[in-house]
């Protein structure tokens, strides 16, 4: 009735995507770092796209399934096994009981998930399944996953017939991969970098280092500097926040970051490319592009449609068959 | 429309959260008003909105874009304008008052004899003048239920440790600059660590987590020897 970690990764952990209500007291909404990711892989097996799923980094986790399980593996592009047999990304498969999955060499990206039909069943801790490491609470046990741990799946409402053999669309599966150029609108403090800084922003090229996790990227690049010197009073921040740091190399906070920071916000990622950062590995480039706030939003609007029509197509296999 | 309305700018940080900006000020009206607003926002929402948590003179107002009838941004300015205009009106809920034991010194308190040397006082005098102010709990922020209380009296004011601890113990008061604050959890941390309390701060267990607000006043005392 459950799944049990064999050999645990670098760091795997159960999440969902965050908790809402608590920035006033200084819990972040945590949750998955590719949001995305987490809910087309939950939509493919007709779960609710907010059901918890165990987000893990390179080395992944080896993990055996104790019972018959509908499950899907998506976020980064690696070698994946299930029993040894290489399966397909994105898709809904069929583990027998018994069976194990094994996450070789990561091809790209830097997070893989995997979902299963039912979601992870744990607690809630305020509102949601996710592990809040500062909290040491929810999710399992409020940590990382270690050898023996035993995962159970919850009950699906779905009914038997499961969608089987269902696929994301290249589109959406593009949409959770690392690109080149990140989408970004300007922030609170942008009017704050010197004409040098504001150039460079859109022209330079940046690289993420080895000290990125799941509260930042963290990236070198031209040095950026800012018109004043000011200090900024603590105001919010939140994933896809790009924080200047005092020495001019710019950060962008992911799930795990705080709720305020004094730092200048001189950008904000546009929601549809926080899954590329969050996909980003260490010593990987990219540039930024910067659009308006209504760009942002209209690519915002399209995943939502593209994910509501994946939706309803994963609900008429579910209905009359495939 | 009140005349003496204080200004404020309402911002976007990305297309799903606006900033409402009261001014780049630690001052306990503009504080004051920040959680006045929070609080009226989330009496009566409007839709789409996910959450609001105020910071030290701004106010964060999250929400969900695709509720918004293809206006987004624009639209939620219109709607949280009006909040803000008429929020001088606004009194914020009353906070409560906690006062707060401390072991001072020695392995609670691992800064406090160079902290209160680089003031050029003796670690009574430093402790006397740290218990003689009663602070504001302004924002919760850095970790679930850490509370930044201010403000330190000018005598005692110590910048960050130069080299952050990996570990700094769960309940330790530190002291920042001007600001102070109680660690919720075992952390890595860079604040001057001066005493140690066993009040707790934030308790996981309950739904009701954290217990400051902000708004809230807070007294501490000296629990024992030192």
């Amino acid at each position: 009735m459950a799944l049990t970690i064999l050999k645990p990764g670098i760091l795997d952990t159960v999440q969902d995507l965050g908790r809402t209500g608590f920035r006033q007291f200084g819990v972040n909404p945590g949750g998955a770092a590719d949001a995305s990711a987490v809910r087309v892989l939950n939509t493919l097996l007709g779960n609710d796209e907010g059901d918890a799923v165990v987000e893990m980094h390179f080395p992944s986790a080896e993990i055996v399934f104790g019972e018959e399980t509908t499950f899907a593996v998506g976020g980064a592009d690696a070698e994946i096994s299930l029993d040894g047999e290489s399966f397909p990304l994105w898709a809904s498969v069929r583990a027998r009981s018994g069976a194990v999955l094994k996450i070789g060499k990561r091809l790209a990206g830097s997070r893989i998930y995997l979902a299963v039909k039912g979601g992870i069943d744990v607690d809630e801790w305020l509102g949601s399944r996710s592990t809040n490491t500062f909290a040491r609470a929810g999710g399992f046990e409020g940590r990382a996953l270690k050898t023996g741990d035993r995962l159970a799946i919850g009950k699906s409402d779905l009914n038997n017939r499961s969608p089987l053999g269902a696929k994301a669309g290249p589109g959406l599966i593009a949409g959770c991969s690392p690109r080149g150029t990140i989408r970004i609108t300007i922030g609170p403090e942008y009017h704050q970098l010197t004409a040098r800084a504001v150039r460079d922003l859109s022209k330079g090229t940046f690289a993420a280092t080895m000290d990125s996790n799941r509260m930042g990227l963290r990236l070198e690049g031209p040095r950026l500097t800012r018109l004043t010197e000011t200090e900024l009073v603590s105001s919010a921040v939140s994933p896809g926040t790009i924080q200047l740091l005092p020495d001019g190399s710019p950060v962008i906070l992911l799930a795990d970051c705080q709720t305020t920071g004094g730092y200048p916000r001189i950008a904000q990622v546009a929601s549809r490319d926080l899954s590329a950062v969050a996909q980003t590995s260490p010593g990987e480039k990219l540039r930024f592009r910067i659009i308006d706030l209504q760009e942002a939003l209209d690519l915002h609007r399209r995943f939502e449609k593209d994910l509501s029509f994946l939706r309803m197509g994963i609900r008429f296999r579910a209905l009359f068959g495939s | 429309m009140s005349p003496e309305l204080p200004k404020f700018e309402i911002k976007p940080l990305g297309e799903d959260c606006a900033i409402i900006d009261l001014g780049n000020e630690i001052d306990e009206a503009i504080n004051d008003r920040a959680i006045a607003i929070a609080q009226a926002i989330e009496e009566s929402p409007f839709e789409g909105f996910i959450e609001c948590a105020p910071a030290y003179s701004s106010v964060a107002v999250y929400y969900d874009p695709c509720r918004l009838g293809g206006f987004g941004f624009s639209a939620v300015r219109s709607q949280i304008d009006i909040v803000v205009r008429s929020s001088s009106v606004f009194e914020p809920g009353e906070g409560r008052h906690h006062t707060i034991p401390v072991l001072f010194g020695n392995e609670h308190g691992p800064d406090l004899e160079e902290a209160a040397e680089r003031n050029g006082l003796d670690t009574k005098e430093f402790i006397d003048t740290f218990v003689s102010t009663t602070y504001r709990v302004y924002i919760l922020g850095f970790l679930p239920g850490f509370p930044y209380m201010g403000k330190v009296d000018d005598q005692i004011a110590t910048p960050r440790r130069g080299n952050p601890r990996t570990r700094v113990a769960a309940g330790s008061v530190g002291i920042a600059g001007s600001q102070t604050g109680i660690y919720p959890f075992d952390s890595p941390g860079g604040w001057q660590i001066i005493g140690r309390t066993s009040y707790k701060v934030f308790d996981v267990s309950s739904k009701d987590p954290s217990r400051f607000k902000p708004g809230d006043t807070v007294r501490f005392s000296p629990d024992d020897l030192m």
